[in-house]
């Protein structure tokens, strides 16, 4: 490939960004998006931030590969359609990952500009480029030629099998979603508020993949409405698992089933895929009282957190480790702060206590300080004998990590596992010949992104597979 | 898809319903449910399965139109289609053969019932139903179950057909300790508990088919947690039926009624659009 002369010169002294969001206030009474997103000015100078390195560190850290040396040399020169058409060589999900992904463990993590100032803000900028490109969208769906190849199935709709979908109907395959929910997305779609991710966002770029030729099927159940084998039968040459980590863990304290405790999956099922933020004008209700404990220190947790905060409840996360260890992304950490949410760090619940009617009405804590490090490298926390007490409370919400959703497992005794994840060679390849897995059904609890690496490792598995050629899967133009 | 073929008022407010479901009818097995949405505004909603015809490609499903989501469904009409339709979901029904088998509903249960007891006939057992409704015009699928048990016995809280009482004070009229080695029950949760309280003695395995409230039906937001001996089970993938001798059915009332009001005020609620939190 050609390099391009930059038409600017690189000013990383320049200060980072900041990215504009919704006042505070505003926030606790509405469900609309947090952050806003770029200035085209910011845009100019954030992107002229980046050095343009030689050896960008960042492509390689980034799980997917965006080109993100390039599709920053063009939106720095104002070229932001061909910024977007650079991430679209990868990714067509610059809308969604540009919201959710943990840019600071990845690809800003790897930036050379931190050696000595503030790394680049790539997400911000990702995001620039895909709300850009929105309104283009609908020119962009009718230049794709209908694929004829063969028939691959892909399980799930969340970030796994997007990407895979993606990746195969390029290369011709006639690709078909299953969802066993309503709505398409996964995790996308009932775990992740619309604050954080507008759902319109998700479904123009689930729209594009529907416009190449992916097919999508809902209410579909791999291992329930259909077997795998069936799905054989049915002419599906390969299959692609990507059920994700469904099953939530749940506390394992006394009173946990009282009225008004939820799983964080439930909390956020019925605020996120049934809008139960809008009851009465949508049928699913959801308890929220006025006091509301959130139980971890992961996204689900802030999520639950700050529906909770913005549903008229006092909200504390409690988090058995200290500020340091929580897993949520930073940002999400700093809105919820913002936001009100209070924070009580080195404190987990032992019991919940209802009241006659069942309905849960107060918690007891205890005290924890922090340990030797466990296997995860952090710290692990330790009870403080005799610090136990009691909290007031009407809502608990326990986002404590999920395990693999089970279902097809368990229609599917040919697949191995090992405690509930689905075994994979380095290609992505189960047990069972031309069925592949990715995502967090493998991982158990990750990310996005590491999902999306999954997929695309398995669609070109699949490829591989199919085709009989250990070909790349064609990105470049 | 999700087509509806046929409907009929079994009895005031319960409405069957017959659904175009190529792959459901193929795959389920008694005592399995779906979950639906009728309009695409609409909650998700459990139902037990209760028939099925291959040559029609079809399954069947008995509504009592109480809350705001099941009189959306009763007010759809055949050649109209439902929203949403996902299943079969759940365990089948425990089996047994060479039994004498005890089956037990009581209201919108019986319909829920009739799959079950026929499988225990089928499957070679000796199959006493007892059902139980409120007054002899709510009485559901008798002729049904008629064909599908070896013997029939209803009971009414008022008398009015058969035996004068409920189900489970019909079922300790007729029955004590051995007199039914297996059991199955399905209804209201007051008859439920009963009916495992009168038989915890009576060396008859009891299993009781559960309702508790659902959202997701594949074991993913946990909701429908119910407590069986000392274990959380969720009741859409771990059953929904379980040994009614070790259910909590107490904890299970009281969860499900932890959305009553707010589904008495989601009755009354006139749509407002437009307006975003609170």
């Amino acid at each position: 490939m050609a390099v391009q002369p930059l038409s600017y010169k690189p000013n990383p002294k320049a200060p980072r960004q900041i990215l504009p969001v919704l006042n505070a206030e505003v926030r606790a009474v509405t469900s609309q998006e947090v952050a806003l997103g770029f200035t085209p000015e910011q845009v100019r100078v954030e992107a002229q931030r980046c050095l343009q390195c030689a050896k960008p560190t960042c492509i390689d850290a980034c799980p997917i590969h965006i080109d993100i040396k390039r599709f920053i040399a063009r939106l720095a020169e104002g070229e932001y359609q061909a910024a977007h058409d650079v991430i679209s060589e990868q990714s067509p999900f610059p809308g969604v990952c540009g919201r959710v992904c943990q840019h600071e463990l990845f690809c800003e993590d790897a930036c050379i500009v931190a050696k000595k100032w503030e790394p680049v803000a790539i997400g911000s900028l990702e995001r620039f480029a895909a709300d850009h490109a929105r309104l283009r969208m609908q020119e962009l769906a009718h230049s794709y030629p209908k694929p004829t190849g063969k028939k691959v199935a892909l399980v799930g709709s969340g970030p796994a099998s997007l990407i895979a979908a993606y990746d195969l109907v390029r290369n011709n395959y006639r690709v078909t979603i299953f969802e066993a929910l309503h709505k398409l997305g996964g995790v996308l779609a009932y775990g992740i508020p619309n604050f954080r991710l507008p759902r319109e966002i998700l479904h123009e770029e689930i729209a594009r993949l529907q416009n190449m030729g992916v097919e999508f099927e809902a209410d579909f159940i791999v291992g329930k409405t259909a077997t795998l084998d069936e799905l054989f039968e049915e002419g599906f040459e390969a299959v692609f698992i990507g059920t994700g980590a469904g099953l939530p863990y749940m506390m394992g304290i006394p009173g946990e089933n009282l009225v008004g405790v939820y799983t964080a999956n439930e909390f956020l099922t019925r605020i996120n895929l049934m809008e139960a933020f809008k009851f009465p004008d949508a049928p699913t209700p959801v308890r929220v009282g006025a006091h509301t404990i959130i139980v971890g220190g992961g996204n689900s947790a802030m999520d639950a957190a700050r529906w909770a905060k913005r549903m008229g409840s006092d909200v504390t996360v409690l988090y058995r480790r200290g500020r340091a260890e929580l897993k949520a992304r930073l940002e999400e950490i700093e809105h919820a702060e913002e936001e009100g949410v209070r924070f009580e760090f080195l404190a987990a619940p032992v019991a919940l206590f209802g009241d006659e009617n069942g309905y849960v009405k107060e918690v007891e804590c205890i005290r924890m300080e922090l340990g030797e490090p466990d296997e995860s490298g952090r710290r692990s926390p330790v009870p403080i004998v005799g610090s136990e007490h009691r909290i007031p409370v009407d809502t608990v919400v326990a986002a404590i990590g999920q395990a693999p959703n089970p279902t097809l497992q368990k229609a599917t005794p040919t697949l191995i596992t090992k405690r509930g994840k689905i075994v994979v060679d380095t290609k992505g390849e189960t047990s069972m010949p031309h069925v592949f897995a990715g995502g967090d059904v493998v991982r158990g609890g990750s990310t996005v992104i590491l999902a999306m690496k999954d997929g695309r490792l398995a669609a070109q598995a699949i490829h591989e597979a199919l085709s009989g050629v250990a070909a790349e899967v064609e990105v470049a133009q | 898809m999700n087509r509806i073929l046929a409907k009929r008022q079994l009895a005031p407010e319960v409405t069957l319903l017959e659904v175009e479901a190529p792959r459901i009818q193929k795959r389920w097995k008694p005592g399995m449910f779906i979950i639906i949405r009728p309009l695409a505004e609409s909650e998700r909603i459990p139902l037990t399965i209760v028939d099925s015809s291959a040559e029609r490609q079809s399954i069947t499903m008995v509504i009592q139109a109480i809350g705001k989501t099941t009189k959306e469904a009763v007010a759809l009409e055949p050649g109209d289609a439902l929203c949403d339709l996902v299943g079969p979901l759940g365990e089948a029904a425990t089996m047994t053969t060479g039994q004498r088998v005890v089956c037990m509903a009581g209201g919108v249960g019986v319909a829920e019932l009739l799959p079950v007891a026929k499988a225990f006939h089928d499957a070679g057992n000796h199959v006493t139903a007892l059902c139980g409704a409120r007054s002899d015009s709510y009485r559901i699928l008798d002729e049904e179950l008629k064909a599908a048990v070896d013997e029939l016995q209803w009971a009414t809280d008022d008398g009015t057909f058969g035996f004068h009482g409920n189900v489970v004070q019909l079922l300790k009229s007729l029955a004590g300790p051995g007199t039914f080695t297996e059991g199955h029950v399905i209804g209201p949760i007051p008859m439920m508990k009963a009916a495992a309280e009168a038989t915890r003695d009576w060396g008859l395995k009891l299993h009781a088919s559960l309702n508790p409230v659902m959202i997701d039906g594949t074991g993913m937001c946990g909701g429908c947690r119910v407590t069986v001996g000392n274990e959380v089970k969720f009741a859409c993938v771990d059953g929904p039926e379980f040994d009614a001798h070790l259910v909590d059915f107490d904890e299970l009332t009281r969860r499900n009624r932890a959305y009553r009001e707010m589904e008495q005020e989601s009755l009354r609620h006139v749509c407002r659009v437009g307006l975003d939190v609170r």
